[in-house]
């Protein structure tokens, strides 16, 4: 608790009262529909009958609607892909990204302003929606997972974000390493990458909550629907309202010993899967914020 | 240093570089290029090399498209919409935030802000399809009090104001980041020798406060300027059929819908290339009025 500055007068009533009231306002309108989506997804049938829909109260939970969902079918199905596409992309792209921004990161080196020019080149303008699909197309990519990697590997700015955090690091280290024999992968992989953990983590989850979170490039390249990823599922079964198909290659219905979980209950925990990992990884990209990695890359 | 004697200095480098610049020439560059199909009477089975050169014939009848019209008019409206609803907000909460003396509630406070940027719009859409929808706890609640349940998804008279809505909530908290950082270069010594002449706490924010953001101000709202045409892209195609195209057509829904779905690739490439080309124009033109008030802007001749 850091406290006022005597030159600072004290607050008015209506700052001392409204700012909580105001902030505690603005951290419920987050919360809420959370907490509203969580509380449905373990109601029982009663539960959700009892209040016309959407569950506040919590009553009877369940964890039935998770057990339908996963055990075998569309969203099980779905949430492996989605997992599968998340952590290859993400050590792919972090390979990758890891490689361009320490090659990139020493200025007078060989082609540098060129090659640092086709990256920040790509800030100005996109190819465009039509030019893509064909490129994707004509590689045969068409309903092929990679086309849920490859096209989105590179993020500029996450490459942009690591190279000027190598670019700090001293430069006698490098220097030193190299005077005693090291060759550039062996400096990246003794030298700089022990000294950037955070860096590397915080676009490691900047990756992998982009590759989680990826719905478009599903719409456009997989139109098999045996394929999708779990955005795609949320998109077609909830907001779409589609009904969600049962028995062989749908939702399983009739687990043993359960009664089975209500519509309402189903889709709301559909939604809680989809939030739950990047819950999951939160805590992790905060520490990082509160050390100030991402605010000063944003100050550039 | 001879070019030979600095490419064995520096291979490894380049080689390091090669996968994204194999990935970007592939997936940005080649595409890129591949925009000479708006100029074409494109057809798939006949390729590029195949298909006929029509000069600015998609052009023309885009042109002379209500519907396109209407699309670029739905985009820069949700732009100017958004530009006086969404834009200070994150200025505001970042001030209010600021003012919050206690670092532990600081810290809750932004940790709760920050976390729907990092969800996706299909789950910003679903989480307000369950709030305020047709079959939400809004809708729900009225019903239980003997009201008419509305169902505020599906309007296309508000559909403006629901997309904002659904912009602030997601992004509003993270946009504060900028600000943030902004505020905590300002140095306490201004509000101390300003306190001292007098200020109270309005002026100090008049004075101090405000002209401290201002270049960050500027920068971003080059930014948003430069980007008039881009409103997002899966927040639009998620609640189209919802709202109907008149309200939720943007540009780059026309795109997809008018290209890719009815499979008149040259068209569609041609109100992308509109797009890309009228947005590269507004980012030189704002960071020119930038330079000319005064301000860095977004990059310089170096």
């Amino acid at each position: 608790m850091s406290a006022r500055a005597v030159w600072e007068e004290e607050p008015t009533p209506v700052g001392r009262f409204g700012k909580p009231v105001v902030l505690a306002l603005i951290a419920l309108a987050v919360a809420f529909p959370l907490y509203v989506v969580v509380v449905t997804s373990l109601s029982t049938t009663e539960a959700v009958t009892r209040a016309g829909g959407l569950v506040v109260v919590p009553r009877e939970l369940t964890l039935a609607a998770y057990v339908q969902l996963l055990s075998g079918g569309v969203v099980t199905k779905a949430l492996l892909i989605s997992v599968g596409i998340t952590v290859i992309g993400t050590a792919f792209s972090l390979g990758i990204t890891v490689l361009a921004a320490y090659g990139l990161s020493r200025p007078g080196s060989l082609f540098h302003r060129p090659l640092l020019f086709i990256v920040l080149l790509t800030f100005l303008f996109g190819p465009g929606i039509i030019p893509s699909y064909l490129v994707v197309n004509a590689l045969g990519l068409i309903d092929h997972y990679a086309s849920l990697i490859l096209p989105a590997a590179i993020s500029a700015f996450n490459l942009i974000v690591m190279r000027s955090f190598f670019m700090g690091i001293p430069s006698e280290l490098i220097d030193s390493a190299r005077i005693d024999g090291a060759g550039e992968f062996a400096i990246l992989r003794r030298i700089v990458l022990p000294l950037s953990k955070a860096v590397v983590a915080v676009v490691g989850l900047f990756y992998a909550v982009g590759y989680w979170n990826a719905f478009f490039n599903a719409l456009l390249y997989i139109n098999d629907n045996s394929k999708w990823p779990l955005q795609m599922v949320l998109r077609t079964y909830i907001v779409q309202q589609q009904p969600l198909p049962t028995g062989a290659g749908g939702v399983a219905t009739g687990i043993a010993g359960l009664s089975p979980a209500p519509g309402l209950a189903i889709k709301m925990a559909i939604v809680v899967i989809a939030i739950v990992p990047v819950l999951l990884v939160y805590p992790f990209i905060q520490r990082h914020f509160q050390k100030g990695v991402i605010i000063g890359a944003v100050k550039g | 240093m001879t070019f030979r004697h600095r490419l064995r200095r520096d291979w490894p480098l380049l080689v390091m570089v090669l996968p994204v610049v194999v990935l970007l020439g592939v997936f940005h560059y080649f595409p890129t290029l591949g925009n000479v199909i708006a100029f074409q009477d494109y057809s798939p089975y006949a390729g590029i090399r195949g298909s006929e050169f029509i000069g600015f014939g998609n052009f023309q009848r885009m042109f002379a498209e209500p519907a396109f019209w209407k699309a670029v008019a739905n985009t820069v409206s949700i732009t100017a919409v958004q530009l006086a609803f969404f834009f200070p907000i994150p200025i505001a909460l970042a001030l209010l935030l600021n003012s919050v003396l206690s670092s532990k509630l600081r810290n809750l406070i932004q940790g709760v802000v920050y976390l729907p940027h990092f969800f996706s719009w299909v789950l910003v859409v679903s989480l307000f399809q369950q709030m305020i929808g047709g079959a939400g706890l809004l809708a729900q609640t009225l019903r239980d009090h003997g009201h008419q349940a509305i169902d505020l998804m599906t309007k296309p008279d508000t559909f403006i104001l629901l997309v904002t809505a659904q912009a602030v909530w997601k992004d509003a908290g993270w946009g504060m980041i900028v600000f943030l950082a902004a505020l905590s270069t300002i140095s306490p010594e201004l509000y101390e020798s300003a306190a001292a002449d007098g200020a109270n706490r309005w002026r100090r924010l008049w004075h101090i406060t405000l002209p401290g953001l201002r270049p960050v101000i500027v920068l971003l709202l080059i930014l948003r300027l430069g980007d008039a045409l881009t409103v997002g892209f899966e927040q639009f195609i998620l609640q189209r059929s919802a709202v109907g195209g008149g309200a939720a057509e943007v540009l780059d829904t026309y795109v997809y819908y008018q290209g890719l779905l009815v499979g008149d690739f040259g068209y569609g490439a041609a109100a992308g290339l509109f797009k890309g080309v009228v947005g590269l124009v507004l980012v030189l033109v704002a960071n020119r009025f930038a330079h000319m008030v005064g301000e860095q802007g977004v990059y310089s001749k170096s």
